[in-house]
């Protein structure tokens, strides 16, 4: 038969090994998509599809390279005899303190994470992380009590924990970056003024009205109100602004 | 002048008044001191442990970090830092196997040789700067004011780290104050241990190591201890209390890092110096002893 009257094109399969079983899968599918297509069924570590909940992450090999390669299962296309397997979640400590007691001081990260000051500095952390953050940077910004420079440089973890799983101070540096970011974001940003203003506004009932109002419309017009609101556009920068009549500007 | 500088983490917390004094008077010096846009903690001890290569990683990635920025020479203010930088350099300087495993290990880093050339602050107001010029430069002289230079340990040993050519009987931090003006005390505890890091396990033992200190810098007359390492500070100064009564009829004796005396002596204001971080006794030193700035 010539193979330009076949209905479906060709598809490339090639071989990747799942927990050392060999599958032939469609090339160019994602780590994710090539397990569930030879017969993997996920009730857990798959969460978003969409590359941020961090539910995925999968380790593999690559034929004759001594390399640990890491990927989030959803975002990373298969390669040819890479052998994988998932690591949805990894033990770590996770210290219990209570933020709204506390003064967002480097001590009190010392104190829930004692272990923080046995990293040496070897770098597995930030080579396995696959958001690419500087994982070994940030622990060395809360050894010199650095909160800030630490919630900055971790604000793109997704917890995944893979950075756990290499350590050899046996850190948990997910949870402990968690913290930093809670307390920078708790205890040491700047109050936003205007936010407790317009709370203020809203509890003496700037929108008490509107609500009734709302309360007693029927469906097909709370649509036609929902798709017809006023919203700032996803890309815009600065320049937009609220109209005029816009409710909360009064 | 420009100057790469590694700081070190206790400089960023408990020892701010380590470096905030010495920056400062770098600045009255012309020197700008450009902190590490990335570095690590050290490791704060050097590991003797011959085959325990994974603690040379911390500093010798420092190292790397200082010849990305293209720089030949790094300054540091602490002792201790100093001690594990320079020890480290050494170590990827002379010994080709550990340095070749090191390499491979961070194989994510340039290739490191020892290139970087290790300072202390001392060595470099000795070297670069000289004891003349910094002398000219002094505006509140410490004229007649009896200071003990303690070296403590990691200034001075081993002996090839050295930041003077006679460890054992070192003049750096001598030299040092006679340039400020003031009178360097010689005094036989100077290069002996203060107690380290046995003030977390064996307190009494770190304790009865400082008061031997504190008491042969007083029996000498003494009137201020200078350090220039956290640690030295924090078990002769910050506990003085403690080891008060581990020396017959020692009386409280106050310390400053060799930096806020440094400051103190170009004219740099008060403010400046992180006093609060002092002790009580030093603060009342100042306050007493020094004289207000001499108007050029
Ligand atoms: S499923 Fe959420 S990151 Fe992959």
């Amino acid at each position: 038969m010539n193979e330009s009257t076949l209905k479906t094109p060709m598809i490339k399969m090639i071989p990747i090994f799942i927990m050392g079983q060999k599958y032939e899968v469609p090339a160019e599918l994602t780590i994710m998509k090539a397990m569930e297509y030879a017969g993997y069924k996920f009730i857990r570590g798959c969460g978003c599809r969409g590359g941020i909940c961090g539910a995925c992450s999968t380790v593999y090999r690559k034929p004759g390279d001594y390399k640990i390669h890491t990927g989030l299962a959803c975002q990373t296309v298969i390669e040819p005899e890479m052998y994988l397997t998932q690591l949805p979640f990894y033990p770590a400590l996770k210290a219990t303190y209570d933020v709204s007691t506390m003064q967002g001081i480097a001590t009190e990260i010392f104190e829930a994470y004692p272990e923080l000051f046995r990293c040496v500095a070897c770098n597995a952390c930030t080579k396995v992380c696959p958001m690419d953050v500087k994982v070994m940077d940030y622990i060395a910004y809360l050894k010199r009590g650095d909160i800030e420079a630490a919630a900055r440089a971790s604000f793109d973890c997704i917890q995944c924990g893979l950075c756990a799983s290499r350590c050899m101070g046996e850190l948990p540096q997910y949870h402990i970056a968690q913290m930093a970011r809670r307390l920078w974001g708790a205890k040491l940003t700047p109050r936003a003024q205007h936010l407790a203003e317009m709370v203020l506004k809203i509890e003496q009932g700037l929108f008490g009205e509107l609500i009734a109002k709302l309360e007693t419309t029927d469906t097909a017009e709370l649509k036609k109100l929902y798709n017809a609101r006023e919203m700032e556009p996803a890309m815009s920068r600065n320049e937009w602004k609220p109209s005029k009549d816009n409710v909360g500007l009064r | 002048m420009k100057i790469a500088y590694y700081p070190g983490c206790t400089l960023k917390t408990r020892a701010k008044n380590l470096e905030d004094a010495a920056l400062a008077a770098l600045r009255v010096l012309g020197i700008a001191a450009v902190e590490l846009p990335r570095w690590n903690c050290c490791g704060a001890v050097y590991s003797l442990t011959d085959d325990d290569l994974i603690h040379q990683v911390a500093p010798v990635r420092d190292l790397i970090r200082v010849k990305e920025q293209g720089a030949e020479t790094v300054m540091t203010l602490c002792s201790m830092c100093y001690n594990t930088l320079a020890r480290a350099n050494r170590l990827m300087r002379e010994d080709e196997e550990k340095r070749h495993t090191l390499n491979t290990f961070m194989d994510e880093e340039p290739d490191y040789h020892g290139e970087v050339e290790v300072h202390h602050l001392l060595t470099l107001l000795r070297d670069r700067i000289g004891w003349k010029t910094l002398a000219a430069k002094v505006r509140r002289p410490l004229t007649g004011l009896k200071v003990a230079p303690y070296y403590g340990c990691t200034l001075v040993r081993p002996r090839p780290v050295s930041i003077d050519p006679r460890p054992d009987q070192p003049t750096i931090l001598d030299d040092f104050l006679r340039a400020l003006g003031a009178e360097p005390v010689d005094y036989p505890a100077r290069i002996e241990c203060c107690g380290a890091y046995n003030i977390l396990s064996e307190p009494d033992a770190a304790h009865r190591a400082s008061a031997n200190v504190l008491a042969s810098a007083e029996r000498h007359g003494a009137e201020l201890v200078i350090t220039s390492c956290p640690l030295c500070e924090y078990n002769l100064g910050t506990c003085q209390n403690q080891v008060l009564p581990h020396g017959e009829g020692l009386r409280p004796l106050p310390t400053l890092y060799f930096s806020q005396l440094l400051a103190l002596a170009l004219g740099v204001g008060n403010e400046e110096l992180g006093l609060e971080l002092s002790p009580a006794s030093s603060l009342k030193l100042v306050a007493e002893r020094i004289s207000p700035i001499h108007q050029a």
